[in-house]
Order: C-alpha cells, then structure tokens, then sequence
C-alpha cells in the first residue's frame, strides 16, 4: 500500500486527508479549500483506502453513510406500508381463505392486492427481515470503518498543527494581544481553559485546549447497543429462549402450564368489574355503553413433587396464590402468566330430572358435567340414564346425525336412553335446547330440563422471554451512547504564538459552535487575544443567502 | 368552583398569555427604525418571554389540578393528549430560548402551541374512565416522556421554518416558495377546522344517522357539522338537516371525512380572504420580520434541538413503551400501528443525523427535513389516532 509523505517529513498512509502529525491537507481538495474538513479529523477510513477485492466492494458498500441512509429509509417506508391496512394478526380469522376474503371483503380490490401482495404480513416476510439485517451491517461495518481509525487518530494528537491546518479551520484568530504582556498570554490561556474545564496541553509556543473528546465515541456506543439488541431479537428464534404459548382455563379447573414442565394452575376465579361512570361524549362518539375496568383471574400455582408422574396431577405443592390482572403478571422463575381474554357464562353443569310425562312423577336427578360427561347415570338397581350421544356444540342434523360445530358446550344436545322399571328395555330421546325428538314414537319418560350452572373462562399467556436481559442491556448501552454523543461535544483550541508575539488561534468542535464561542469569547476577554472570526459565517455572505452548500464527497 | 372547573380555566388562561405573548415577539423582532431598535427589541423580548412563562404556569397548573382531579395523568385522551403536547412544546421552546436567547423563535413556537391547543379543545374534554391496560405507571412515564422528546424534535421544525421564511425568496417562483407557502396554508386549514367546529356548535347542528359498520353491525352515530358524506348505509333520523351527497364503504368513517371537508373549505375561504385583503403571498408577509434571524444560528438550533430531542424521544417512545408492552401483554413489540409510527419517526430522525454528517444536507435541506419529522410526528397524532388506530379500536 502506497504511503503519503508530508512535506513535514510524516509517513500518512494512504487515504489520509490531512497529516497525521502536523494537520498539512494533503489532497488537492483539501489544499484548496477554505475550511477544512474535519470529519473523523481527516484520516485514512479503511473504505476508503481499499477497493480492489469483492470484499473491498462489499465492505465500501455498507460502510458508506448513502448507503446506511438509504437502508434506514427503506426501513422506515417499508414500515410503514404496513399500517396501510391491519395486520394478518389482528384480523379475528384463522384460515387461508377466510383471511383473502376477509381483506376482499373489508377493503376491496386494493385490500385483495395488500394481501396478495404479502403486505399484510409485512413484518415477518424473509424481505423485511433482509432489510433489517442490511442496516444491521451496516452499522457494523460503517462504525468499524471508522471507529477503529478515529479512535487512533484522537489518542495521538499532536499539540502543535501546520499553519495551513490552523488557517482553515472554521473559527480562526490572528493577531498581537490587545493588552498586557504577550509573553504571559500563554500562561493566560492555560489558566483559563483550564477553568473552563478543557484539558490543556503544552508543546513549546503551542497549546491545545480540549475537552468533551469521549463524546465522540456516543455514535460507537449506541451503534454497538443497536446490534446487541438486533443481536438479542434473533435469539428468539433459537428454541428454548422464548416461550410462548396461550390457554383456556376455565373457573375451577387445575390444567397443566404449556411450556412449563412439571406446573398445574388453576382458576378459581375470574373476575369482571366495569367503571360505572356516566355516559361521556367521547363513549357517546364511539358508541361504547360501559367501559372496562378490571380484568382478573384468581389462580393457584402448583408444582409437582419430584416423584410425581408427569402430566398427573397429583402431588401437587401451592407455589402461589396471584390475581393476575393486566398490567399485573404473575411471574415465577422467568415464566410470566399474563391475562389476555376471557368468555362468560359458559355452561358449566345441566341438571334434568327424569319424569313420567303423565303424572309429572318424578324418578331422580341427573346433573352433567358438560366437560366431562359420563355414559350412564344410575339412580338406583332399576333406574338409570344412558348417554348415548352427547353434542356440546349442537349445529344441526346431517344425513340424520346430530353435528357440533365445536368441542366447546355452547349449545348442548344429548342422546338419552330412560331404563326405567316401567320400560326396562330403554326408552331413547333426543334432547336439545329447546328441542326433543322421540325417535321410536311416544315415550312414557322425558328428561325434563332443571336449570344449568355457569363458569367463566380465563384465557392466560405464558411467557418466557430469554432475551431480555440481553435487550436491556443492549437498551441501556444504546440510551447512554445517545446521550454521550448528544450531551456533550468535542471542543478544540489550538494557539501558537509566533516569534514576534503574534497569536494564531483555531477553534473547532464537532457540533454546538454557539457554546464553543461562547467559551471563546469569555477566553479571548481573559487573555486579551484578537477577535476570532467564523469562516463559516463569512462563507454565507459571501455565497449570498440561499444558495446550497456544496454537496462532500467523503461520505 | 369544582377543581376540574378550575382546571379548565387555568388552560384558558395559558391560552390568552401565549396569544398575547405572540403578539410580543412580533413586536420584539420587528425592527422599524435603526435607533434604539435593539434595545426595544429587547424589552419586548423580555416581556414576550415572561408572558410566556406565565402561560405555561398555568399551563402546568392545570395539567396538575386535572392530574389530581381524575386520579391518572392527564394524556389518556385526544384533547388531554393534545394539550398536554402543546404545553411540552412551550416548555421545550423556553428551554432552547434559554440557551440561544433567540426571541424570533417565539413567533413561530408560540403559534404553533395555539393552534396545537385550539385544535385539542374541538375535542370533548370530560374525563373518560380508563381501561385496564391504561392503568399502569408505566404508561404515565411513557407518554410524557415521549410527548417531551416529540416537543423538543418540534422546535427544530420551529427553527427550520424560521430559516425558510427567511431563506426563501417570496419574489423568486420556486419550488421552496410553493411548498413553504403551501405549509403556511395547512396552519390556516387547522384555523379552519377550529372556525368549522366552532360555528356549528355554535348553531348547535346536530344529525343523527344509523349506519351499518364493516362487521354488518348496526351502529349509531351523530354528525355535528353538515353531512357531506354518509356512513355506510346510512339512515337519517334528524328532520329538515342536509342529507349526504355520497355514501362512503365502510371502512371510510365518513362523519371525520365531513369533518375534514369542513375544514378544509372554512380554511380555504379564510386563506382567500387573507390573500385578497393583503394582496400577498402569508410568506412575503412574514418574510420580513424574520430578516435580522441568522441562518448559521437557526441552522444549529435546529441541528441542536434534534439532537436533544432525539435521546429523549428514544427513551419514551421506544424503551419505556417497550417496558410496558411487556409488562401489559407479555411482548414488547407488538407491531401495532402507533409503535410503528413510532419507529418511523424515530428512524426518520436517525436519518437526518446521519445525513448532516454530509454537509450538503446543513442549512435549506436540513430545515426541510425537521419540518417533514414534524409532520411525521403530527400525523402519528392525529391520522394514526382518528383514522389507522380506529380501524382496530384497540383497547
Ligand atoms: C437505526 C439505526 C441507527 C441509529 C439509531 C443511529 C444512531 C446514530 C446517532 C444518534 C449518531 C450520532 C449523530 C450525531 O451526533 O449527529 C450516529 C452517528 C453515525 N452513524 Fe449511526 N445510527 C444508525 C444507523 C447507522 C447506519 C446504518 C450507519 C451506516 C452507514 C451509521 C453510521 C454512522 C456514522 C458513520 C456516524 C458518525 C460517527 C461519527 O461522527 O464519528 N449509522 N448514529
């Protein structure tokens, strides 16, 4: 690799913009213009030193800030398409099918276009992910790109830089001292830098005044937060790490816990309060009558004892006694038990009573357990009713079998067979709501409905997030990266007094000029130093206002 | 007086001074006749922010007394949300003012602030009873830390169009010209909406229609301005009121598109008028105070205040909302439409920082941009709210 020498006699390598040692430019450009470019202070960055190999190309590619730029863009458009319509995972569907004909439905052919299109799963498509993987790169590869070199380049700064470095800086002095004696002046500006808390250093007639130099580093920080967080999100996709699984309990069940071996919860209860405030005109505007205000599951967590068989609930230890409520969790050993749903009034129990139909004389009770029906029912050595069909979600007859839409009891038929001592060979009836049908004719005997007892369901999630320390932390690297780079700036001043007295001053930072003047101006009043003047300003009135500055190639 | 009356007329209160302090900063900036000039400006500048800082007393005032009054901070709502923002958008302004002594940017905060808190009081302002998941201090910590960090990202948009107004041209046909003149006529249709709503609760309008929604529900609802477009098969219950030109699909909520209609033809015809009366473009009117601002200044107010913001905007819109995602559902990402807004404006504004590491992007570029993140931010406010976020009406 070709090296640049300087006219100061210092090997740059190549790439450098201005030298390493003295400040010289050393390109053309540099040479010519009249503020300097001090981004990454003029060094060599690798992209820009190597392009010959495809790992070159590849490397230049993502490490430029077009490119980054463009990529957080594409993110955010991309982002954002896909708010256009709801997401697949908010429509209340569960099919292919239906998904298609709910988007046609609800949205017309634009909606059939946004599902055909795969936009309304936009987040999970291989192509978004592509994408945030792109930008993760490229912060890799941009902050390694630069980080490395800027970071060489800040630890060994020289005090003293070449006059063409200190003249085309953007804040600029030159000048005898108004007052007092020059050969103090120095002394004076030590002093008071060092009062404005800058960390001065000295090198013969030469000072250099810094201060705020790690908040160069913000940018590094939080690109370094950003990866470990991306870093923990795709750790969820490595089995074990996250869990995630929902269930329906309903009021006085004990099931196991999906995802958590060897633990049983159990509802006892679920509670629903509403507010009972009056009607307010936003209610009034999106027609809610009543407005929720406590969502809550009673629950004991049980664990099984070690020689427990699994999946047998017996042996069973109280872990703990929660109301999950929402915003309110139950977390045990890195699971957590969120509320997320519910269903009222499911039926729980129906109770008939088997009766003559003429006298109305009645032979006994029989009380379901809609969940858990037996076959026969037995009143006494004579007596007893036989389940021959049972039907929890009753939806109509096919072919002259009763169907059910679901295994849920929410609309409960029954095929009975009555032995009684009357009719000992049995009796058979269909009975539903509403509805008996007698298949062999009149029957002496019916199951006359009694009433029913209702539960409510609780519908909980189980999580366990693995990654979530690892977010935090890549969270909290990210916040104090941000906060360091954008808090706090990087402020130089470099003075050199010439043979005759004569003070040349330069000034820069990389970003709050405002508060380095101030500091300037407080320092040029201590030290009675000439007027600085602000190149950059200068610039402006000279282009005339309005016209756009010249785009920078080094990006 | 109850405390939620007291309130209500603490925030009035906060209403008039920021008027008043407008018309301050106006007189602070303007400059007539060379002597003294500096020093009146001063005076007035001095007076121009004291006044403001009276406003937002009461401003805080009544955000505290209503906090108190309904139990739960004030932003759990559109009008609390939004006035909340306007207040956070005064507090930002005073801080940056505290650091730059820039009193032009009072002309284009303060404005900004009214139109944002007149916009707020079109919408009812009783206190609505909250939801389970709402109830939760996470969710306090994260709106406010969010609506501050939107606040300070604002006054970069302040700062930008301040440059624009003295950056563009009014005699020159430009693109600039166009589009800030076009921005300038948005502000008169937020006028609009506020001179539409107000005159027809002030005639006290009202229709009521039955509608069927996109579930085939039958739904009620009341129009309070004319209806120009009905609801879905829409049924008017209301004698002698104007029935709708056009029946809408139901996912168009067709009562907020009259509204929008409204809005834009008061704002129109109020934008006419000022054209005719003055016969000049609102951007050659402005573009004079605003000749003594100096760009390099505004172009690092600017720059500052993204900067400021941005960390603050971070932590409450992303971090906390993400702390109570998981403490609330269990993910603390759950790709809903607001999180993804923002997102957006969280990556559009590590867009502009990146893209000021390039010089070409300072100065007229950099100025439109903060007011493109803060018509992103505004969007999130009002579109994802009234229209995206009502698609799902999530709890
Ligand atoms: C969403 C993603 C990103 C965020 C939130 C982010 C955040 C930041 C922030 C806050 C700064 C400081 C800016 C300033 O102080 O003005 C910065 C600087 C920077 N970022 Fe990023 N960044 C992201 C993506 C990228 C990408 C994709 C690249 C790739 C090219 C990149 C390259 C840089 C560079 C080169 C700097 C300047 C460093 C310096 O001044 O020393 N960033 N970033």
């Amino acid at each position: 690799m070709g090296k640049i020498i300087c006219a100061c006699g210092h090997e740059n390598p190549e790439g450098t913009l201005l030298c390493e040692k003295c400040g010289q430019p050393l390109t053309e450009e540099g040479k010519k213009s009249k503020i300097l470019n001090m981004r990454y202070d003029g060094i060599a960055i690798r992209s820009k030193t190597r392009n010959k190999s495809i790992v070159d190309k590849i490397w230049n590619f993502f490490s430029s800030v077009k490119v980054g730029v463009t990529l957080i863009i594409i993110n955010l458009v991309a982002a954002s398409i896909g708010t256009i319509f709801p997401q697949e995972f908010y429509v209340s569907v569960s099919t292919e099918e239906q998904k298609a004909a709910y988007y046609e439905e609800t949205y017309g052919s634009l909606g059939k276009l946004y599902y055909e299109l795969g936009l309304s799963n936009v987040y999970s498509s291989w192509w978004f992910q592509i994408l945030v993987g792109m930008l993760a790169i490229s912060i890799i590869v941009a902050s390694i790109d630069r980080g490395l070199p800027l970071h060489r380049s800040l630890k060994n700064q020289r005090v003293k830089r070449h006059t063409s470095f200190m003249k085309r800086q953007r804040i600029v002095a030159e000048g005898p001292v108004t007052e007092g004696d020059p050969s103090k002046t120095l002394n004076l500006i030590e002093e008071k830098m060092k009062a404005l808390k800058y960390k001065v250093r000295r090198d013969g007639n030469a000072l250099l005044a810094e201060r705020g130099r790690f908040a160069r580093y913000g940018p590094y920080i939080n690109h370094v937060g950003l990866i470990i967080f991306l870093f923990g999100v795709m750790l969820r996709l490595v089995p074990g790490f996250y869990v995630d699984e929902s269930m329906w309990i309903r009021e006085g069940e004990t099931r196991a816990v999906p995802g958590m071996d060897g633990y049983f919860i159990e509802n006892e209860d679920f509670i629903l309060e509403m507010h009972d405030n009056e009607k307010t005109e936003n209610q009034e505007l999106q027609g809610v009558n009543v407005v929720a205000k406590n969502y809550q599951t009673d629950v004991k967590l049980y664990k099984q004892s070690e020689d427990a068989v699994p999946g047998q609930a017996d042996n069973l230890e109280l872990v703990e006694d929660y109301s999950i409520r929402v915003n309110h969790p139950l977390q045990h050993e890195g699971f957590s038990f969120y509320q997320m749903d519910f269903r009222l009034n499911e039926l729980k129990t129906m109770k008939f009573e088997l009766t003559k139909k003429e006298t109305g004389e009645s032979l006994g009770e029989v009380s379901i357990d809609l969940t858990n029906p037996q076959k026969e029912y037995v009143l006494n050595d004579q007596t007893k009713v036989e389940l021959l069909g049972f039907y929890p979600d009753f939806s109509g007859f096919e072919n002259g079998e009763p169907q059910t839409k679901t295994p849920d009891p929410n609309n409960p038929a029954f095929i009975f067979k009555m032995v009684t001592p009357e009719k000992p060979e049995g009796e058979v009836s269909f009975v539903a709501i509403q509805q008996t049908i007698e298949p062999n004719g009149d029957n002496t005997y019916k199951m006359e409905f009694q009433s029913v007892e209702m539960r409510d369901m609780s519908g909980l999630t189980v999580h366990k997030d693995s990654t979530i320390p690892i977010l935090a932390i890549g969270g909290v690297i990210f916040m104090l990266g941000v906060a360091i780079g954008s808090y706090w700036n990087h402020r130089r001043v470099w003075v050199e007094q010439l043979e005759d007295g004569t003070i040349r001053l330069a000034a820069h930072t990389n970003k709050n000029w405002f508060s380095i003047k101030k500091d300037l101006n407080a320092l040029s009043e201590f030290a009675h130093l000439p007027r600085y003047i602000d190149q950059g300003e200068e610039d402006k009135e000279a282009d005339g206002e309005g016209k756009e500055k010249e785009g920078d190639s080094t990006l | 007086m109850s405390l939620i009356d007291i309130s209500g007329n603490l925030l009035f209160v906060a209403f008039i001074a920021y008027l008043v302090g407008t018309f301050f900063f106006g007189g602070a900036i303007k400059s007539s006749k060379p002597d003294g000039a500096a020093k009146r400006a001063d005076k007035w500048g001095k007076l121009a922010i004291i006044i403001t800082i009276i406003g937002f007393i009461a401003h805080l005032s009544y955000f505290i007394t209503r906090w108190i009054y309904t139990g739960h901070a004030p932003v759990s709502n559109m009008f609390e949300f939004t006035t909340a923002f306007g207040m956070f958008i005064i507090a930002a302004f005073i801080l940056i003012y505290y650091m730059y002594r820039l009193t032009a940017l009072g002309l284009v905060a303060l404005p900004i602030a009214l139109l944002i808190i007149g916009y707020a009081a079109m919408f009812p302002n009783d206190v609505d009873p909250l939801v389970p998941s709402l109830q939760s201090y996470w969710l306090t910590i994260h709106v406010i830390t969010a609506a501050l960090g939107q606040s300070v990202l604002a006054i970069s948009a302040v700062a930008g169009l301040l440059y624009l107004l003295k950056d563009t041209d009014p005699n020159a046909k430009t693109k600039g010209r166009f589009w800030l003149e076009a921005v300038l006529y948005f502000m008169v249709l937020v006028i609009g909406f506020i001179l539409a709503t107000v005159t027809f609760r002030v005639i006290g309008y009202e229709a009521d229609f039955t509608y069927v929604d996109k579930e085939g529900m039958n739904q009620e609802i009341t129009y309070n301005m004319p209806a120009v477009f009905g609801m879905n098969e829409y049924v008017l219950l209301t004698d002698d009121v104007l029935e709708p030109f056009v029946e809408t699909a139901p996912v168009i909520n067709a009562q907020k598109l009259t509204t929008v209609f409204w809005s834009f033809i008061f704002g129109t015809i109020l934008y006419i008028l000022i054209r005719l009366i003055t016969r000049r473009s609102i951007l050659s009117m402005l573009h004079p105070l605003v000749k003594k601002v100096n760009l390099n200044l505004l172009d690092e107010i600017g720059y500052r205040s993204v900067l400021i913001g941005f960390p603050i905007f971070s932590l409450g819109a992303l971090v906390f909302a993400m702390i109570w995602a998981q403490e609330a559902w269990g993910r603390f990402w759950g790709w809903d439409p607001k999180e993804v807004w923002a997102l957006i404006t969280w990556l559009f504004y590590a867009a502009y920082l990146h893209l000021r590491l390039s010089k070409g992007w300072e100065g007229n570029k950099s100025a439109w941009l903060a007011c493109i993140g803060f018509a992103i931010i505004l969007f999130n406010l009002i579109v994802v709210n009234l229209v995206i976020a009502g698609l799902h009406s999530y709890a």
